[in-house]
């Protein structure tokens, strides 16, 4: 009995070329597709994308995988910086083999690693990132870099749902008539604070002013003392990196203006406690929220990671699961990993996720690889953080409460 | 109305800055340790009291007493696992020492900044105010904990001045800092002055986090920048001297906020790095500094 392995192996000796081929052959039957991850481990926002990709790995795989082949996840810290992700880029096409990386929420991360996925021929999609330049690049110049699709939407489009939601929620029933836009010095910022000032005064919100953050300001005092001064009726915002620190800082000065825009750090369940409750009112855009059924997808996910988790995905949580999802699909449609047949497969998808309908847009669109958007594919959500809990308070066919501020907040009579 | 404003922030800040620096000017000047993993005691000291209030019920005061308590105990942790081996190891030259405390010291504030982020993300945390509100003064609208802020402030300081100058124990700390091998000839122990000396740091750096998280916020991220600032508080008010520290960080304090409230809050950092590229280069001994 003990030496039946030996006596098997013999004749392998002698035939040595035969049976690597055969062990390979037998390998491949069960090897797994790995995709890689590369995200900020240390931020909120980045936690939740390895988290939901491997979630949605778990439930492939326990559904038999793709052909028979599991997903495996390879995740990468990349310390929210850009140099770090390329690294990690190359280490995972070149070393771990991937067949594909789905990467960060940082637009700056997004534009370095662009030129390599053309390079290294490996699909590339970002679950959070909204330079609109991301996709425009695509467009620019389709053959090389066509293996790079966009998971979340361009700031652009960002900026018209906050705009959308502005006209239904602020300029109808609380006739406010002026803003401020505040944003942060980042590559996403730039189109979406060209498209705030376009599209808020075509919604009736004359914009006082435009202020530009340096993403480390720590104290905001200033800054809000100069929007005092200019008495808009709203702060519209567009932060990402801080986030914490100018809530506290606007409900501890009882600044009596509300803050109304894109917050992603207030997308995560985590944020309450992180600002004592400071982000009491604060209401801000999300595409998908876990007490909104966006498609029969959202709800079900988001409880899966509480479950999993403790905590809620944020924002870049649901599209990276979906992304697992589009990925694996077209592995199956393409008939295993051949960059170029996926990235084909890809532009074909046509897949209901947890953020809404999915489509990528064609080489006609500006927004290249971009996802479509609009009724009956993706459209904005309007949440507020009401006594510890996020509640979605717009588009009305959705809403579960109504928009409502804290006392120290002064509304146009 | 702008000038009022930058009176009562700037003091507020300065007071902050003021605390954040006498402590490790002093851990300078009787020691000569340049403590490099001071702010990650800082941010340990804000985050304590932030998940003690928020996790574990202890309330606003609770919090901030469980902060200093963490900020204390870490800088005990500090002496005894990374200064205190390499100042008896014989395997490190004597006058290479200092440059290994250094190093110790960074290194071991890089760990704490990682622990924190991988513990509680490098989101920033915000103590509960100790005193919530607003309060107005002569019309501008101060939240009632910036005025808390610096009442602390100038308390502690108060008081280390009458424990320095007034206490048997306080003036061997400035015996310890003028000549330590006179006070080892009198046949006090140099360790014991450590050790006291320690005990204070880790006291002001934990109420000088604490407060900090309540004033503004901090992050993990927030370690390097807060160590560099003291680092450039004490180089310019002369290290080791713990008048010039304070009179550095109202300087520093005021130069950062004029330039935030009348350049932009974006550049408010500029001046004083250039202030200080001026100091070194036409006073290198710093405003007060002896040497």
């Amino acid at each position: 009995m003990t030496d039946a392995p030996s006596r098997r192996l013999l004749p392998c000796a002698a035939v040595l070329a035969a049976c690597a081929a055969v062990a390979a052959a037998s390998a491949s039957a069960a090897e797994p597709i790995r995709i890689g991850v590369i995200a900020e481990a240390a931020s909120v926002a980045g936690a939740s994308i390895p988290n939901a990709a491997q979630l949605a790995a778990d439930e492939i795989n326990a559904a038999g995988g793709v052909d028979g082949h599991p997903i495996e996840i390879v995740a990468y810290d990349n310390k929210s910086s850009a140099a770090d992700s390329v690294r990690a880029f190359q280490r995972a096409v070149q070393q771990d083999h991937v067949a594909a990386v789905i990467a960060s929420y940082i637009s700056e991360v997004v534009l370095a690693l662009e030129p390599w996925a053309g390079r290294l021929k490996t699909p590339l999609i970002t679950p959070g990132a909204a330079s609109d330049l991301i996709t425009h690049r695509v467009h620019d110049d389709y053959d090389h870099l066509k293996y790079v699709f966009h998971g979340y939407l361009a700031s652009t489009q960002i900026a018209d749902a906050v705009c959308d939601a502005a006209r239904d929620l602020l300029v109808g029933p609380l006739k406010m008539t002026t803003a401020v836009v505040l944003s942060e010095d980042a590559a996403w910022t730039i189109p979406l604070d060209a498209e705030y000032l376009n599209c808020l005064p075509k919604i009736g919100l004359k914009v006082l002013d435009h202020i530009r953050l340096a993403p480390d300001t720590a104290d905001f005092t200033p800054v809000y003392n100069k929007i005092e001064d200019e008495k808009p009726d709203v702060i519209i915002t567009g932060i990402s990196h801080v986030g914490v620190q100018p809530t506290v800082q606007w409900a501890e000065q009882h600044v009596p203006i509300p803050m109304f825009g894109v917050a992603s750090q207030a997308t995560t369940s985590t944020f309450w406690k992180d600002t004592n409750g400071a982000a009491n009112g604060v209401a801000f855009n999300m595409f998908s929220a876990a007490d909104v059924a966006v498609t029969a997808k959202t709800i079900p996910f988001a409880a899966a990671f509480q479950k999993k988790y403790g905590v809620t995905p944020s924002y870049a949580g649901y599209t990276a699961y979906d992304e697992v999802y589009i990925l694996a699909d077209a592995f199956k449609r393409a008939g295993g990993t051949d960059a170029d047949k996926v990235v084909t497969a890809l532009e074909a998808t046509d897949y209901v996720g947890t953020i809404g309908h999915i489509q990528y847009l064609g080489t006609d669109s500006p927004f290249t690889h971009g996802m479509r958007i609009g009724a009956g594919y993706i459209s904005g959500l309007l949440v507020q953080w009401q006594d510890g809990k996020q509640v979605t308070v717009w588009p009305k066919d959705v809403a579960v409460g109504a928009l409502s501020f804290p006392a120290f907040i002064k509304l146009p009579q | 109305m702008l000038a009022l404003q930058i009176l009562i922030t700037g003091f507020a800040i300065s007071a902050l800055y003021g605390r954040g620096a006498v402590g490790f000017t002093l851990i300078f000047g009787v020691s000569g340790v340049l403590n490099l993993s001071h702010g990650a005691i800082m941010v340990v000291a804000a985050v304590a009291a932030w998940a003690s209030a928020s996790f574990l019920g202890f309330g606003r005061y609770g919090g901030a007493a469980a902060g200093v308590l963490a900020g204390f105990l870490l800088s005990y942790a500090t002496y005894f696992l990374v200064v205190r081996p390499i100042q008896n190891s014989r395997a490190i030259p004597r006058d290479e020492k200092e440059i290994f405390v250094l190093t110790g010291t960074l290194l071991w504030g890089i760990m704490i900044q990682e622990a924190v982020s991988y513990l509680f993300s490098n989101t920033p945390k915000t103590v509960l105010p100790l005193l919530p509100g607003v309060v107005g003064i002569f019309g501008v609208r101060t939240p009632a904990n910036e005025i808390v802020t610096f009442a602390i402030s100038w308390l502690v300081i108060g008081l280390l001045w009458l424990l320095v100058n007034r206490t048997r124990r306080g003036k061997t700390l400035i015996a310890a800092a003028m000549n330590p091998r006179g006070l080892t000839l009198l046949g006090f122990e140099m360790a014991n002055i450590h050790r006291t000396v320690w005990a204070i740091y880790g006291v002001l750096a934990g109420i000088a986090g604490v407060l900090l998280g309540a004033f503004l916020g901090v992050s993990s991220d927030n370690v390097g920048t807060l160590t560099a600032s003291a680092f450039s508080i004490v180089v310019l008010g002369g290290l080791g001297s713990v008048s010039g520290s304070l009179i550095a960080a109202y300087v520093v304090g005021y130069l950062e906020t004029v330039t935030a409230y009348l350049v932009a809050p974006s550049v408010r950092s500029v001046p004083v790095l250039l202030l200080l590229v001026l100091v070194v280069y036409l006073r290198p001994q710093g405003l007060l500094g002896r040497r």
